[in-house]
């Protein structure tokens, strides 16, 4: 057993865990975090991505003990109050969601992009998010709600 | 009379592998659950509404199986569909609420909660719309009828001069009400639902409608975008378990001998096991991880050959069955195609093979089972509540009025979550573990023990006269299904034949089920003959097309593309290919461009065009949604997927072996839909998905020179 200390959508949390599990099944499971979606379970699909000192990573993949001393944000942490994220509100504008079991995953993805690229043009978006999968093949919506959250200045 | 759907072609839809598992537990040793103190509320308390719903017939006759209206003027309306993904939570909302003449944010849909919600049929076949959305339309339009006539009867006015807007019932003489008001005077309002039926009153027309035609935001899109959204995986009940369920190594395979001490030595892990049926279930997925690997170390197993998929195709023509019922081998046959074959000087021929594929839903299947007492509640996404419901039951060997059965907004479905095997897991482990139990396929598991859309064969013979007109036209499909088989050309001398097959793999539905393959074959080869007649693809099937509404995405798909003139000009290492086709009553008609590189050993799908038409829209950026989401899904079978295996074991159960496509793959899409206001609405979700396939194989025929006849669709053409 191991104990790790984080934050969690900023708040303080700690955990006393077999360190084998995944920051996934942690955040899932003990936390009741469940926004992070289980899609693959080797890193593929980005269903289960959050964002750790502000890059996304694929929880699945992460051992829980490398969550020590981070600051995570899950998709429950990433509106302020009521105040929907602007590309929380583009994905809804643009119908940016079929099943909607991918938008987690998809939503912090680009807010991780327009951090990085605050003006990314269509291919850039598809190259950084081409790790994400919607099997609803909704891929076209998504990539018009990430354009709309550029345009209205998403990146902060 | 039973609330059923009789008149939907059941063979296409309905998932016919037997059950999967027949439990040997004792019927009369029905446990009784220490889970007998915990309250059940499921997400809807059932208390909560005038009357007791299910599925009995008047629970669907009734306004009151329909709607209820509480103290605050929120309305709830029910329906057996699902939503997976199609858009049915939100359109069924507006559905309700033109009707009604109430705000789509008044009202508050409850879906496929067995034990409230009159039983609509299966969420498949493109039904929701033409069949659900009217159901719901009547009652609504019923309810506001009687509304407007509990409140004039208040006022002791003539229902003449009265109407309903935004939820508030007005009259000419100035009185008015709101909802609110009228349900909490009283029990009228409950009392009139549950007598009232939902048929005759008037429906709104699609010209005046305010709500359906526009289009409308998700309903649940808030949910979804702040993770608020509890899909049956992320369900959690006090106490719970998450259970494993042990798998063969391969199939075939049976289960010999298995050591149960080692996992039950691990701290909270306790195992089940019925007959075959080996599982285990603890405290944590980590913890029931290692309990069943202790399990699968020593568990003994034997085998049977089995055939591996570089021998599907000739395997599947070689074990051509009769079959029985909906599934048998059939054929239909006008005029006389041999004869007409034979007397022929221009016959083509042609065998198109397609592999099993997966539905690969985000959301691989789940289940949350919770007994209180001798009642069992199961959570789980399917496409089937009220007969995954009896599977439980069946399997369990428990009356299905013991089981209630809610599927919660689910992650994914495309005709692939028909069957009830989580829920039948994590029942069955619920039952002996005493304990609310999660049960949650892995990837893996999902790939492996699912079901696939069947693989297949499809073997075509034609003949054409010396001026060109086709003479024959002879169609077989082995094993894929009868979907989309018809013929939609006006050729004389026609046979069209199924071929049940013994299916190497557990198959099952699939969004547009054979059509995707039927029309695949189909159009590809279409493009053969009228390479061979020496005609223009689209003027070629236009002279044998008589559907004016297939014609006129066709035409419209083609004007849109500019196919006349890039496929007579074409640009160089480019193709330019279109393809056509109907199914459950919509249109679809799309245009692919392809560019290879010079050695033809890789290509690139740079631009679509896709014309579609399923009568009056009723939610226009949903439908181009499902239009596209068609698309690319299609685009999966074409670029990349396909189920291998060998020795009984599937050898790509993962998406790093099994690609689906993702945001590069995805070409310029140009959409058209067509609206039809003056005709019905039906469904959208499948159609879209049947034209890509050969519009793309027709582009790559017209750049190599070569026809293509297999998906996925691979350069060098070497079949």
């Amino acid at each position: 057993m191991e104990t790790v200390v984080f934050t969690l959508n900023r708040e303080s949390k700690s955990v006393t865990t077999d360190p084998g599990r995944t920051l996934l099944e942690v955040l899932r499971e003990d936390l009741d975090s469940t926004g992070a979606k289980y899609g693959c379970g080797e890193g593929s699909c980005r269903s289960c991505v959050v964002l750790m000192d502000g890059r996304p990573v694929t929880t699945c993949q992460t051992p829980i003990a490398k969550a020590n001393g981070k600051e995570i944000i899950t998709i429950e942490g990433i509106a302020e109050g009521e105040k929907l994220h602007p590309v929380q509100e583009a994905f809804i504008a643009e119908g940016a969601m079929q099943c909607g079991y991918c938008v987690p995953g998809m939503v912090l993805t680009a807010v991780a992009l327009l951090q990085a690229n605050p003006k990314p043009t269509a291919a850039q978006i598809n190259e950084f998010m081409n790790g994400n999968i919607c099997r609803c093949c909704n891929y076209p919506n998504i990539v018009r709600a990430i354009e709309r959250a550029a345009g209205q200045g998403a990146a902060k | 009379m039973k609330y059923e759907y009789q008149d939907v072609e059941p063979e296409r839809y309905e998932f016919t592998e037997p059950p999967r598992y027949r439990f040997s537990l004792s019927r009369r040793a029905f446990v009784q659950s220490v889970g007998a103190g915990i309250l059940i509320t499921g997400f809807v308390d059932l208390s909560a509404f005038g009357q007791q719903r299910g599925d009995d017939d008047n629970g669907a006759r009734a306004i009151g199986g329909r709607f209820h209206i509480d103290k605050n003027g929120r309305v709830t309306a029910f329906t057996g569909k699902v939503e997976v993904g199609q858009g049915s939570r939100t359109q069924l909302t507006q559905a309700a609420a033109e009707e009604l003449n109430v705000p789509v944010s008044q009202i508050d849909l409850v879906m496929a909660d067995t034990s409230l919600v009159p039983n609509d049929g299966g969420t498949y076949g493109s039904q929701t719309t033409p069949r659900t959305v009217p159901l719901m339309r009547q009652a609504a339009a019923a309810a506001r009828e009687l509304l407007i006539e509990l409140a004039c009867s208040g006022w002791n006015a003539p229902v003449d001069g009265a109407s309903m807007t935004d939820g508030t019932i007005t009259h000419s003489t100035g009185k008015k009400i709101t909802l609110a008001e009228l349900a909490s005077s009283g029990d009228a309002v409950t009392k009139a639902f549950r007598e009232g039926s939902t048929e005759g009153a008037e429906l709104s027309v699609p010209a005046d409608w305010t709500v359906l035609g526009k289009t409308a935001a998700p309903v649940n899109g808030r949910n979804v975008v702040t993770g608020a959204h509890q899909y049956t995986s992320d369900i959690k009940r006090p106490g719970m378990l998450y259970g494993k369920v042990l798998r063969a190594p391969a199939y075939n395979a049976e289960l010999v001998d298995v050591d149960s001490n080692a996992a039950e030595a691990i701290e909270g892990v306790v195992v089940v096991r019925d007959g075959s049926f080996v599982a285990c279930a603890a405290p944590t997925s980590a913890q029931a991880h290692k309990g069943i690997t202790a399990l699968a170390s020593s568990a003994k197993w034997t085998t049977k050959p089995h055939p591996s998929s570089d021998e599907l195709h000739d395997y599947l023509k070689q074990n051509v069955r009769e079959g029985t019922g909906r599934q048998r081998s059939r054929e239909q046959v006008s005029g006389d195609v041999d004869a007409a074959l034979a007397a022929s000087k221009n016959v083509v021929r042609a065998e198109y093979r397609i592999p099993y594929i997966q539905h690969a839903p985000m959301e691989p299947r789940a289940a949350v089972a919770e007994f209180e007492g001798d009642s069992l509640t199961v959570w789980t996404g399917t496409q089937r509540p009220f007969d995954v419901r009896g599977e439980v039951a069946e399997a369990l060997g428990i009356p299905e009025s013991k089981v209630r059965l809610i599927v919660p907004d689910t992650g994914g479905g495309f005709g692939g979550k028909h069957s009830g095997d989580a829920a039948v897991e994590g029942a069955r482990i619920a039952q002996s573990a005493k304990r609310p139990v999660a049960v949650h396929w892995t990837r893996e598991e999902e790939f492996t023990w699912a079901y696939f859309r069947p693989a297949g064969v499809v073997e075509i013979e034609a003949a054409l006269d010396d001026a060109g007109k086709v003479v024959a036209w002879d169609f077989t499909n082995y094993n894929s299904g009868g979907s989309g088989i018809d013929c939609p050309y006006a050729f004389t001398n026609v046979r069209t034949r199924f071929r049940n097959c013994d299916s190497p793999l557990r198959q099952g539905s699939y969004r547009a089920l054979a059509s995707t393959f039927n029309n695949f074959a189909r159009e590809a080869f279409i493009d053969q003959l009228a390479a061979k007649a020496g005609a223009d693809p689209v003027a070629f099937r236009l002279q044998y097309l008589e559907e004016p509404r297939l014609k006129a995405v066709l035409e419209a798909a083609a004007q849109k593309f500019e196919f006349a003139a890039k496929r007579s000009a074409p640009a160089a290492n480019t193709g330019y290919g279109i393809a056509c086709g109907t199914e459950k009553g919509s249109f679809v008609a799309t245009a692919a461009e392809v560019a290879i590189d010079p050695a033809e050993k890789s290509y690139t799908i740079t631009r679509v065009c896709v014309a579609f038409e399923c009568g009056a829209i009723h939610n226009p950026q949903n439908l181009q949604a499902q239009v596209e989401g068609g698309v690319v899904m299609g685009l999966g079978a074409v670029l990349h997927e396909e189920m291998k295996f060998k020795d009984g074991k599937i050898l790509n159960p993962r998406f790093k072996d099994y690609e689906v496509p993702r945001f590069v793959d995805v070409p310029p899409i140009e959409t058209v839909v067509v609206n039809r206001p003056d005709l019905p609405s039906v469904g959208a979700g499948e159609t879209p998905i049947i034209g890509i396939a050969p519009a793309v194989a027709n582009a790559l025929a017209q750049a190599t020179g070569k026809s293509l006849v297999e998906l996925p669709a691979r350069l060098p053409v070497i079949r």
